[in-house]
């Protein structure tokens, strides 16, 4: 596993993203895409949280977990460290950067179970990541995240007077969008791929 | 009593199902279903997770302080999927390889953690852990459909056996990410037309 951290930044923003090419985050990403700003402190908060969990579960998997053979724990080890740090982070924004937890207060309980945050933790293990590409891999995929929700707000925002068919209204032309933009994105799979 | 489990899984499979109604763990639904047999696998590891980890909280529901309850329940769920991972890899390599990160990814399955908190919470131990077979049925319901058509039209195969001859072209799309966003809107798009619905969903998880 010797890829440039530049790299895996590029590709799990574009053409790896986690919601377009893996799937994760869709529980939130469908409910809350209806308004641009909401999406866009959203995606702020996990960028923020991905990039700290990322850090946190390599270091405790490799210092803590592996050594001790303790492999199999870490479901367990990694939903209780992204709890943790999502109650820290908002105790500490709370407490010193009123204004910033206005805007992500409310979003920041939404995220310990979001899929995109455990799945970033079980990806980087599979893959064999080094702390440097974790943190890359950590933030690129908050990064596109990010990018995918506000897209997919800003679309819905323009048909929302469209006439849709009934039956699709809601989550299923939601996911219709979805899949044309997982479309659009496949076309930049030639500038980067990992695997 | 008969009559009260025909309805737990009638809501479950039919009128309630946690996929296509309510928009529940569709993370997983979406990711495993380019074959039938990755579908499967993921069905049964979610079954046996949601029936026992209701049946656990359902145990354990007078003894749970409210306020800590969230935690408790995410504790009981990854324990289940500990063993489901484990059972996976010492017995299907294979499967647990192609399956990947999703079989860790059950414990954000907002469906086992849903049918907790909404039924198992306030329910005797029996009658939540059929509430979760119920649930998990419904949602293999789903996976199999899905991974029925992208599979056929992705491979030309059935549970791996060829089922068409060597006129047919493979649609590589649906075995892409995009097959499977158009898969899951177009069913939900008739299951709302056909499957008359108790009351107006327009979804929203969480």
């Amino acid at each position: 596993m010797d890829i440039n951290p530049m790299t895996i930044l590029i590709a799990s923003i574009f053409t790896n993203n986690m919601i377009l090419a893996n799937f994760l985050g869709m529980c939130s990403f469908i409910a809350v895409s209806k308004e641009i700003k909401t999406s866009l402190g959203l995606g702020q908060a996990v960028t923020f949280v991905l990039t700290g969990t990322s850090i946190i579960n390599y270091l405790i998997y490799t210092y803590l977990l592996e050594p001790y053979g303790l492999e199999y724990l870490r479901f367990i080890v990694f939903i209780i460290t992204i709890a943790a740090f999502v109650q820290l982070v908002e105790m500490i924004i709370e407490r010193y950067v009123p204004t910033l937890y206005y805007s992500l207060g409310i979003f920041l309980p939404l995220i310990t179970v979001n899929c995109a945050i455990l799945g970033v933790s079980l990806f980087l293990v599979i893959r064999e990541y080094t702390l440097l590409q974790s943190l890359a891999f950590g933030i690129g995929s908050g990064l596109g995240w990010t990018l995918a929700i506000v897209a997919l707000a800003a679309i819905r925002q323009k048909i929302k007077n469209a006439p849709v068919p009934k039956g699709l209204q809601g989550a299923g032309v939601t996911l219709i969008i979805t899949g044309l933009m997982a479309l659009a994105f496949i076309g930049l799979s030639g500038v980067v791929t990992i695997q | 009593m008969i009559k009260g489990v025909r309805n737990i899984f009638k809501n479950g499979v039919f009128q309630d199902n946690p996929v296509f109604r309510q928009i529940l763990g569709i993370c997983s639904a979406l990711a495993v279903t380019n074959l039938l047999i990755n579908s499967f696998a993921m069905s049964l590891g979610l079954i046996f997770v949601t029936s026992f980890s209701s049946l656990t909280v359902s145990l354990l529901r007078n003894y749970t302080p409210g306020h800590i309850r969230m935690m408790v329940q995410t504790l009981i769920i990854s324990a289940y999927v500990i063993i489901v991972d484990i059972v996976l890899k010492a017995y299907f390599p294979a499967m647990s390889s192609a399956l990947g990160p999703y079989v860790g990814l059950i414990i954000t399955n907002c469906i086992i953690m849903g049918r907790c908190e909404a039924f198992a919470q306030n329910n005797k131990p029996l009658a939540s852990f059929l509430d979760g077979v119920a649930s998990g049925i419904g949602y293999m319901f789903v996976l199999m459909a899905i991974a029925l058509f992208r599979e056929f039209l992705g491979f030309g195969t059935f549970f791996g056996f060829a089922v068409v001859g060597d006129w047919w072209t493979n649609w590589i799309f649906m075995i892409m990410p995009p097959g499977a966003f158009f898969m899951l809107g177009i069913l939900i798009w008739v299951a709302n037309t056909y499957v008359p619905a108790k009351e107006e969903n327009t979804g929203g998880a969480q």
